[in-house]
């Protein structure tokens, strides 16, 4: 589904963030990305978005070479993949529900369809009460899981998460991780990077290990 | 494209042609939603709103009310276009005898249809009840007016021959000068033409501030909402998705700018109706002002909103495609 062939990525100031990097990973596959601070996880998944073009070395998504992909194919691209960040990247002057439907409404989905999807979507996430609250009125677990209801609810092949985890308490963390499981057990590929060795590693996944932008374990299942 | 529609499909088993209809629908409720989402926006913030309506409202007031203005001198100058008439004033020291027989011999001319004389008396007479300066000129030792003739050309002729008509009076040795009182009138058209491109340049100018201000204010409406811009990208919306509620808000701003500038042409030209209709009266005319009408005020506000789009647009090229997500 996702495949890194010998990918390399300088960034201008002579840095290189990733480093002849090959791996695949397959449709029905949840794979988790580690390594240290500075070690290139998020520059792969801003590969796999399109926000970056690898310097070296072809990025292949869904069979489709990433290289091909012109600027005006990128907003089609990304909707093919839903995306959690670490920062939320909510709309905070929008509720709950407005957050969650953004992406239906980017594909010009009916409004009823709207309403239905993103109902469905908050009920994944168990948030199904709160549709109409500001998320700053949510706690930091909950506008994570608002995050990822908004990142699934156009049923994405795909989900990336950068740091889902990142400064949630270790139940909540665990909760999260097992609603990824969950979208992978629907035949979503998911891809999440994450410090939390002791969290992920016990979950029975593939983990991919960057070291200074060279993956060092688990390129293949 | 495809694969998320086979995705649809599967689930609401409807073929391509009801999916084709459901995303027009999407886009059109798209339209609708920005269009709503940006006038909340704008009445939202109403303080602001004004202002920047104002701005625009009497930058476009301007030059339209100037142009009004102008269409009315226009009307009121066509009722004054003939008969033209050639006033000949003698010489000094030509008696009233010598005018009166003048006035005769200049009478039998083919080309002049009527004469009158005005001894430098009967002038005098008439300037102090007219011009209200009686005692001034009562106390003056010396009548300072000379005698004069007046002349209207037969109908028929052209502009032309009264000219030469007014030259060959000219050369006459009893006359001091001959004033073609079409003169004036000439001269005021060529004044309007004058003014209108002024106000054709004025107006120009005005035109382009009004796009820069809508540009600007725009391109302030795009840096406050940067986050939410690349959010909205990072979901996969295009540079069209993110642009309309912009392009809606440059619309909004321009129509309400029209609208007032509409407003304000009318209050001014309603302001000025009494004392125009006073003067007008003064000269027993049946000249009536012209406003700017309905249409005139729909084309306005069509105009606002064109420049609003337009400011928008130069906007929202500039710096919407410029925000990436990092
Ligand atoms: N836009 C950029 N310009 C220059 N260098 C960058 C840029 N983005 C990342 N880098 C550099 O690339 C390297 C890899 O960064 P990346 O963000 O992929 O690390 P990471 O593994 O996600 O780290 P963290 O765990 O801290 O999020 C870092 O050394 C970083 O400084
Ligand atoms: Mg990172």
């Amino acid at each position: 589904m996702i495949t890194f062939d010998r990918v390399s990525k300088r960034y201008e100031e002579g840095h290189d963030a990733l480093r002849e990097v090959s791996v695949s990973i397959d449709r029905d596959e949840l794979v988790f990305l580690t390594g240290h601070s500075g070690a290139g996880k998020s520059t792969m998944l801003r590969l796999i978005m399109l926000m970056d073009r690898p310097s070296r070395g072809q990025v292949t998504v869904d069979g489709q070479n990433l290289a091909t992909v012109r600027p005006r194919g990128v907003p089609q691209h990304r909707r093919n993949i839903g995306v959690v960040f670490q920062n939320h990247q909510l709309l905070f002057d929008r509720t709950v529900f407005d957050n969650v439907a953004l992406p239906l409404i980017i594909a010009g989905y009916d409004h009823r369809e709207v309403g239905r999807r993103v109902r469905a979507a908050l009920d994944k996430v168990g948030l199904l009460n709160r549709e109409r609250a500001m998320p700053l009125t949510l706690s930091g677990g909950e506008q994570q899981r608002v995050g990822i209801a908004r990142a699934v609810v156009g049923k994405p092949k795909i989900l990336l998460a950068d740091e889902p985890t990142g400064n949630l308490d270790p139940i909540l963390s665990a909760e999260i991780m097992n609603l990824f499981e969950a979208f992978n057990q629907v035949g979503v590929t998911v891809l999440i990077a994450s410090h939390d060795l002791i969290l992920i590693s016990r979950l029975q996944h593939r983990i991919i290990t960057l070291q200074q932008g060279r993956l060092v374990t688990g390129s293949a299942p | 494209m495809g694969r998320r529609e086979n995705l649809r499909r599967k689930e609401g088993a409807s073929p391509s042609e009801a999916n084709l209809r459901d995303r027009y629908h999407g886009w059109l409720q798209h339209h609708r939603l920005s269009a709503a989402d940006s006038l909340l926006r704008v009445l939202d913030n109403l303080g602001p709103s004004l202002l920047t309506w104002l701005v625009i409202g009497i930058a476009l007031a301007l030059p339209v009310g100037l142009n009004v203005s102008l269409d009315n001198v226009n009307d009121l100058s066509a009722g004054w276009d003939s008969p033209a008439q050639i006033s000949v004033f003698l010489q000094e020291g030509i008696s009233a005898d010598r005018g009166n027989q003048l006035e005769i011999e200049l009478g039998a001319r083919e080309d002049i249809a009527q004469t009158q004389f005005v001894s430098r008396e009967e002038a005098l007479a008439e300037f102090s009840t007219l011009s209200g300066f009686a005692d001034v000129l009562a106390s003056l030792q010396k009548n300072p007016l000379p005698n004069l003739i007046l002349i209207t050309p037969t109908d028929n002729l052209q502009g032309s021959s009264v000219s030469a008509l007014r030259e060959s009076i000219q050369g006459m040795p009893d006359v001091a000068e001959a004033v073609l009182d079409m003169e004036w009138l000439q001269r005021l058209n060529r004044i309007m033409e004058l003014s209108r491109r002024l106000v054709m340049a004025i107006g120009l100018m005005l035109v382009a501030g009004v796009l820069l201000i809508l540009g600007n204010t725009i391109r302030l409406a795009i840096e406050n909402r940067r986050d939410e811009i690349v959010i909205v990208k990072l979901v996969g919306g295009s540079n069209a998705f993110v642009r309309r509620p912009f392009l809606y808000t440059g619309l909004w701003y321009g129509v309400g700018g029209g609208g007032l500038a509409a407003l304000l042409v009318s209050l001014s030209l309603w302001y000025l109706e009494e004392p125009v209709g006073n003067l007008v009266l003064l000269y027993g005319s049946g000249f009536q002002l012209r406003g700017l009408g309905v249409m005139g005020a729909l084309n306005l506000i069509t105009l606002g909103g064109l420049l609003g789009l337009g400011g928008a647009w130069l906007a929202v090229t500039r710096h919407i495609a410029s925000i990436e997500p990092r």
